[in-house]
């Protein structure tokens, strides 16, 4: 985009204002050596941006400004800039000038006058201090002054043509009669709008009671530029501008790492905890004990010694630590050390944009890298309808760029069958990970139910558990399904009891059983052995038995034999059978 | 006021600007019309003089300062107006 500026160049060469956001919108800034024409109603922001131009440029561009007050005295534009911390006092020895050029009140007029003192004087000026911006703050202030649309013409022609030769980069500002940019171009200066080579429109309205600001770059030439009104709002440190996220913007780092919810079992169902700057959404009616679970991950957060923020709309800080001590989730020590910082912000009407920056200012002075927005609802209140969904778009842009792990919380206000289907904000569809609270109503309780209704890139349990808050803390208990219907409370417990009963009966059953089977047991031990005894003493009177037998027979032979030898009988030829006598 | 008070009057133009040069006319014409030998002007070329145009906060060309008598008026303008003149000088009532 930067190049070494030539002649030739087509492309105009930029002035950064130093504005966050309207160098996006821009491209890089206003158009260099050029004019452009901002045009606001009043209150609607000119002269911060138009200062602002002069500042940055002084400051960090090293191109010296003037600033031609035409409507404020400079005394008291440098008194109120002074709030911005611009540091003009330091400034103005060198890099910025004021020029004083309000109309004297008593001034006398007769007859026709131009501009032609004021450019001269600018000049020596300008070649004095090598200025190369210049800002016409209010200019139709003296264009008021001219008799009629042809002279207050020639003047804007006469100071065109000098900033051109002088290839000052410049701002000329310019009140719009209404809120409508287009009710400008009726009058007489509203040509210098096809004149300038850009224009900014600044626009200042109250819808509801709640104030919106939003700029829109209505032409550029030679430039392309974001055409939509972006909203702005004049912060601490000027103006900033918020703007969406541009297509092809480098996109922020992902990471795998898992931080805790700061409930156990939550982690657990979540297969880890939340990833680490991912966006998690707790809806729920009021009661059910959202906040307590953004705490206990704000607790979890400084536990492991991360800085977080906790942004309370509902309830003073001190209220919330106090709520929340009561159940077992202690801030009030994290506080003490820095590490956590509490932020109230009880809704009194603003508008959502104005919360959004506040919230991404302090959060950046606190280098959080947690941040809980409890509730995220609050913005949806009435006056932001049209801009709190912008907005809550780009608070989660902007966490996820900067790798912030967020945690908000949207209040469901009716009790009805919205409970499911998102919250009022939309966010279900950006935030990563949405929990749903509600109540379960049964046998005369109300009980907590948590459910997970998605978790990007993890695999999560899809059961709903009961959710109970105790001094001890936050715990997640599994819900007893019966017939098709979840149990909860005491109905979880009686349940419970009833199966701890069954189960110690069953379990006695089984001991009576067992005795009774070893009782069983012996005996057959004993019949086993009683009859093993017997058979052993047969087995013995049957070995006798044999022996016996043997013993008899043997007897006989031997007496055989005898006989033989006494009766001197013939020796037995053997292979003959000798027949018993 | 005294009738015999001088005026000393210090016109700041623009260089040759058609303005500028018809207020010097202008300026010329009434003086001797209204303030016949009780006058003095300074003429201040804006152009050649830009710094004491920006220290003495001219921005309109043409203007007329009157420095005496006082009160320190400024008149801005062709001064084709000369009612305006004679009522900004406090000569309005010696006139008629």
């Amino acid at each position: 985009m930067k190049s070494t500026r030539s002649p030739l160049d087509k492309l105009p060469a930029k002035a950064p204002t130093g504005i966050a956001g309207f160098d996006e919108i821009t491209g890089g800034g206003l158009p260099h050596d050029r004019t452009t024409l901002l045009v606001g109603g009043p209150g609607s922001g000119k002269t911060v941006l138009a200062l602002q131009f002069l500042v940055h440029g002084a400051q960090a561009c090293k191109e010296p400004g003037i600033f031609v007050a035409f409507e404020e005295s400079a005394k008291r534009i440098v008194a109120n800039a002074e709030s911005f911390g611009w540091k003009l006092a330091a400034l103005q020895k060198k890099n910025l000038y004021f020029m004083d050029a309000q109309p004297m009140p008593d001034l006398i007029q007769s007859g026709d006058f131009d501009l032609g003192g004021m450019l001269a004087a600018l000049e020596a000026q300008t070649k004095g201090m090598g200025a190369r911006r210049i800002v016409f703050d209010a200019l139709d202030v003296v264009l008021a002054l001219l008799p009629d649309p042809a002279t207050k013409r020639r003047e804007i022609y006469r100071l065109h043509e000098w900033l051109l030769a002088h290839q000052l980069t410049g701002i000329i500002t310019a009140k719009a009669g209404g809120d409508e940019a287009s009710a400008i171009i009726e009058q007489p200066f509203g040509f210098m709008q096809f004149m300038a080579d850009c224009a900014v429109i600044l626009n200042h309205s109250v819808l509801l009671g709640v104030s919106h600001r939003n700029l829109r770059v209505q032409k550029y030439r030679g430039s392309g530029f974001d055409e939509n009104e972006s909203p702005f709002l004049i912060g601490n440190s000027g103006l900033e501008v918020a703007v969406a996220r541009t297509p092809g913007r480098v996109d922020a780092k992902v990471s795998n790492e898992r931080v805790s919810s700061g409930v156990e079992r939550l982690d657990t169902m979540l297969g880890g905890g939340y990833y680490r700057g991912a966006s998690v959404l707790i809806t729920g009616f009021s009661g059910t004990a959202k906040t307590t679970l953004s705490g206990a991950f704000a607790e979890a957060a400084c536990g492991r010694g991360e800085r977080t923020m906790f942004v309370s709309f509902d309830s003073d800080c001190t209220e919330v630590v106090r709520n929340l001590a009561s159940v077992g989730i202690r801030l009030d020590r994290y506080i003490k050390n820095g590490c956590l910082r509490m932020i109230s912000a009880r809704t009194i009407a603003g508008s959502a944009e104005t919360y959004l920056v506040r919230i991404k200012t302090l959060a950046k002075q606190h280098g959080a890298r947690c941040l809980v927005i409890d509730p995220v609802s609050a913005w949806y209140k009435s006056g932001n309808d049209l801009t709190a969904q912008g907005v809550a778009d780009r608070l989660i842009d902007w966490s996820k760029g900067d790798g912030i792990t967020l945690v908000c919380t949207s209040l469901l206000d009716e009790m009805s069958n919205r409970a499911e289907s998102g919250s009022p904000l939309q966010i279900s569809a950006l935030a990563d990970t949405w929990i749903h609270l509600n109540y379960l109503v049964q046998a005369g309780e109300r009980n907590r139910g948590l459910s997970i209704v998605k978790s990007r890139g993890t695999a999560h349990s899809n059961q709903v558990r009961e959710l109970i808050l105790s001094d001890a803390g936050v715990t997640l208990t599994d819900t007893y399904t019966a017939g098709g219907e979840v149990l909860m409370g005491t109905l979880r417990w009686e349940k419970e009891r009833a199966e701890r009963v069954a189960h110690e009966a069953a379990e006695a059953a089984a001991k009576l059983k067992r005795v009774r089977l070893d009782a069983e047991e012996a005996e057959l031990e004993v019949r086993l052995k009683s009859l093993q005894t017997e058979l052993v003493a047969k087995q013995v009177e049957k070995a006798l038995l044999v022996r016996s037998t043997q013993s008899h027979e043997g007897e006989l032979s031997r007496g055989r034999t005898q006989m033989k030898e006494l009766r001197g009988a013939d020796a037995a030829i053997p292979g003959r059978k000798v027949s018993p006598p | 006021m005294s009738r015999r008070a001088l005026f000393k009057f210090r016109l700041y133009v623009a260089g040759d600007a058609p303005n500028s040069a018809q207020a010097i006319a202008n300026l010329a014409a009434f003086c001797r019309a209204h303030l016949p030998d009780r006058y003095e002007i300074e003429i201040v070329d804006v152009f050649r003089e830009p710094k004491r145009a920006l220290a003495e906060g001219i921005f309109m060309t043409p203007t007329l300062v009157v420095l005496t008598p006082p009160p320190v008026r400024r008149i801005v303008g062709t001064l084709s107006h000369t009612q305006t003149v004679l009522q900004a000088l406090g000569l309005l009532d010696i006139a008629a």
